[in-house]
């Protein structure tokens, strides 16, 4: 289908599943019961999750088939969405220009980083991207916002006021961004015994978005474009020894994958019009090598769960506070309880960077693929179980 | 390639299947006519406590959060009372909110926009609260007023100075009883030029974001006003640690006063280092070199230790006040948690009581009713003496406290000392001020959301 083999048809629906009930399957405790802490499934960490997928597929193309370890990416995410706001500013609160713009910024900048920065391979590599980051962000923290020329209002972030210009907007239309006049905001709430769901436009708005790049990125892979990016990571003298040049293709995967993040840019600033400078900070580059090696590097669903992983602890266990904590263990004796809150307590709240950085050494220690390795041992272990030991497992790649 | 018959009975068992599916839904949703966003319809109310817990101004968020848990009990009628005593207005009974049990969430702000913003729609759309409240830096605070008045439920500033929050981005739903820069700077230099005299030339670092910029421009703005000088003003990035490179030049400026637009951990790190380059044995211009601290609290104080001696700035409250309000919420805070509480608590606390009054004499929880029941509220009893909510800012306007740094403390917390209290009609300003955005800065509608 669509010129897929079956193998990556199946993927692509199994995504398309997943994006399209996740409001059913990120909320399986009931609203009011004590479990629902760890219900995910409100629109904005959903949006979270489908946008911080788009970013880590678009980093994958780079990282995962040339092996180019970017440090900079946050950028291009930072980028799009102070072009996204700036469109919503000056002309209209339609998410179309604004993306369309947040993806061709992003573009712009990243053939004249790329160019760069491409010069050098490896560590020069990375550390050329991140210097580019960090001036991004001091442009966008400090240079260009102080109170003369106001680019990106700095600390506070860029946001839309009453009196901007909005040269295309009229009466009637919801004062917020919106799809040709449907809120992004717009949530239907479906009530179902004690459980709740809510099916937000926005959130519908970036998972057709996910489905679209995701099925990008399968072409990608599978094209010799895609076989050329794998040589270049495989042995990169070898592949200039047989006359063929890699920097172009090396050039387009970066371009490509600065449009993924600027496209995931403007997508944010779509779902809650504000354009902060933290996004381009080096912390939000690193997160996005974390999500894609947390996933499964080279793989097409990795980054997409190493996404979903990341963002659940940041905004599910951060979330959890001692008085939560004193509810969970209210069942023990005091002395007990207070003790078993004392032994938690690091690992949640303001703590769950700590709990996220054990279980990414696990990962990276056990399971080097990421979780897509550790599914496929999973659905390994469950089909030869009661067969013969001698089935000669091959490790296959992971894919 | 796939072959496809339709038949046409397949067609209609398809479509009757779907349809249902379709329909089915329906059966179960609750029709429930909600008139505005999170309607509590329990017997709990959720609020929200949107507060830095890491960051250059933890320690504020940290003593925020108390502050907050301290007004529930009290809400819910637990504990001594504190303020609702000595509050004015007693619709307060100590039975929750309109007699709704108060609840709360808390979140983490990291003293970033975008954190924060993520943060308070987790409690919007998840947890359900009707009204945030907290911040400890203005940009937060000015993007989570935002959201609020986007989203449609209540936002009650926290720790916010920046003349920004109610001036050029003043929303309908967000309600700010802290002091501004503005203000701050209206009661600090006549102080400033009693002691010092009026032909001083001030040298400004500035924290480089909103709240920096407007207190610079409103302390310059004063200060120039009564003869000063400005020679120079440097902006520092709010997220810097080491303020060495930015005092050196102020030697060899020229300047005699060193004004400090910093807050929380930036100040105590600024200060430090001016004091450790000597800056107060110096004399320029045959004066004696001194500095200046436009905001002050006592967590900063306790945080600079010796540094702060002698040095003069405004606080919005000091635990020291012997009115009556000030005494009973020392006294119950102090119990519970066992040392004085900073004017960051004292701030927070207040809103806390001021949103649950407003609620209270509206009858309801919908924002557009809260609105109304707070502008134009004067009130009294819960420490700054007689206050009023003015109606075309959502600015509270009160009195406001010259603080000195104390030559010798008696204890760890008596570190200021109030040099005078300046009355609210001398800081109060027009609702159009050109500070405050001028003629264009407008509410807007309030937004009761869905």
């Amino acid at each position: 289908m669509l010129g897929l083999n079956n193998k990556d048809t199946k993927l692509l629906i199994v995504v398309a599943v997943l994006t399209l009930l996740a409001p059913f399957i990120l909320n399986p405790f009931p609203a009011g019961s004590a479990m629902a802490q760890f219900n995910a499934g409100y629109p904005d960490l959903m949006q979270r999750f489908v946008i911080f997928g788009i970013f880590a597929i678009g980093f994958n193309i780079l990282f995962g088939l040339t092996g180019y370890l970017s440090f900079g990416h946050a950028a291009f995410l930072g980028i799009g969405s102070y072009a996204a706001v700036w469109i919503f500013k000056l002309f209209t609160y339609n998410v179309v220009p604004a993306i369309a713009l947040a993806v061709i910024m992003a573009g712009l900048f990243s053939v004249i980083i790329g160019y760069v920065s491409l010069r050098r391979s490896g560590i020069y590599f990375s550390i050329l991207t991140l210097a580019f980051a960090q001036m991004s962000f001091a442009l966008a923290y400090s240079v260009l916002s102080n109170p003369k020329f106001n680019l990106t209002n700095g600390e506070t972030g860029l946001q839309v006021y009453a009196d901007d210009l909005q040269m295309f907007h009229r009466e009637g239309l919801p004062d917020l961004p919106h799809l040709f006049g449907l809120s992004m905001r717009s949530t239907y709430n479906l009530d179902i015994g004690a459980w709740s769901f809510s099916f937000n436009a926005g959130y519908y708005l970036c998972a057709v978005v996910l489905m679209l790049v995701f099925y990008l990125s399968i072409r990608i892979f599978r094209s010799p474009f895609g076989l050329m990016l794998r040589a270049i990571k495989s042995n990169q003298t070898r592949m200039s020894y047989t006359g063929l040049n890699p920097r172009p293709h090396t050039l387009a995967a970066f371009v490509i994958s600065g449009m993924y993040a600027g496209l995931a840019g403007g997508l944010m600033a779509a779902m809650d019009p504000l354009a902060g400078a933290e996004r381009m900070q080096w912390t939000a580059s690193g997160e996005v090598v974390l999500m894609t090696i947390l996933g499964g590097t080279g793989t097409l669903i990795g980054p997409v769960l190493g996404a979903g992983f990341i963002k659940y602890f940041e905004n599910i266990f951060s979330k959890i506070n001692d008085s939560i904590l004193h509810e969970w263990f209210a069942f023990l004796p005091d002395g007990l309880e207070n003790f078993m809150v004392f032994i938690v307590h690091p690992f949640v709240g303001k703590g769950w960077h700590l709990t996220l950085g054990i279980l990414f050494m696990l990962v990276v220690i056990f399971l080097p693929g990421g979780l897509v390795e550790g599914g496929q041992r999973i659905g390994k272990w469950i089909k030869n179980r009661g067969k013969a030991k001698d089935s000669g497992a091959t490790t296959e790649p992971a894919e | 390639m796939s072959k496809s018959n339709f038949t046409r009975r397949g067609v209609l068992k398809t479509g009757a299947v779907a349809g249902a599916g379709l329909a089915l839904p329906t059966i179960f949703t609750a029709q429930s006519g909600h008139a505005f966003t999170n309607d509590p319809t329990g017997g709990t109310v959720t609020l929200g406590f949107n507060v830095p817990q890491t960051g250059a101004y933890a320690d504020e968020g940290a003593d925020e959060l108390r502050a907050y848990k301290l007004a529930v009990e009290h809400l819910n009628g637990e504990g001594d009372g504190g303020m609702l005593n000595t509050f004015t207005s007693k619709e307060l009974q100590g039975n929750g909110i309109l007699g709704k049990k108060v609840e709360y969430v808390t979140g983490d702000t990291q003293t970033k926009s975008d954190a924060a913003r993520a943060s308070a729609k987790s409690m919007i759309e998840k947890d359900g609260a009707v009204m945030i409240t907290g911040g400890s830096s203005s940009g937060v605070a000015i993007a989570v007023q935002g959201l609020c008045q986007e989203a449609g439920v209540i936002f009650m500033a926290g720790l916010t100075h920046s003349n920004d929050t109610t001036g050029k981005d003043r929303k309908a739903n967000g309600f700010r009883h802290f002091f501004n820069g503005y203000m701050s700077g209206a009661a600090l230099a006549p102080v400033l030029k009693n002691i010092y005299g009026d032909d001083r030339k001030a040298y400004h670092l500035t924290a480089d974001y909103t709240w920096g910029w407007t207190q610079q421009e409103s302390i310059a703005a004063a200060t120039e006003a009564l003869g000063w000088e400005t020679v120079n003003n440097v902006l520092t990035p709010l997220a810097s640690t080491d303020f060495s490179s930015y005092i050196a030049p102020v030697l060899n400026s020229g300047a005699d006063v060193l004004v400090l637009n910093h807050y929380g951990g930036n100040m105590v790190n600024s200060l430090t280092n001016a004091v450790q380059f000597g800056l107060r044995e110096k004399v320029v211009n045959g004066k004696d070199f001194e500095i200046v601290v436009p905001l002050y609290s006592r967590l900063m104080a306790k945080g600079a230790g010796a540094n702060v001696k002698g040095i003069h700035g405004s606080t919005n409250w000091h635990w020291s006040l012997q009115d009556e309000g000030s005494k009973a919420f020392v006294k119950s805070f102090g119990t519970k948690y066992g040392f004085p509480p900073s004017q960051a608590a004292h701030t927070c606390y207040v809103q806390t009581l001021l949103y649950a009054d407003a609620v209270t004499r509206a009858g309801s929880f919908a924002p557009c009713a809260v609105v109304e029941a707070l502008e134009g509220f004067e009130f009294d009893g819960l420490g700054n003496g007689k206050t009023l909510y003015r109606a075309e800012d959502h600015q509270c306007f009160k009195d406001v406290l010259v603080v000195r740094g104390k030559e010798n403390p008696t204890s760890e917390f008596d570190l200021l000392e109030v040099v005078e209290v300046t009355p609210a009609a001398q800081v109060t300003y027009a609702p159009d001020h050109a500070m405050f955005g001028g003629a264009d800065a407008s509410l807007g509608e309030c937004n009761n959301g869905a």
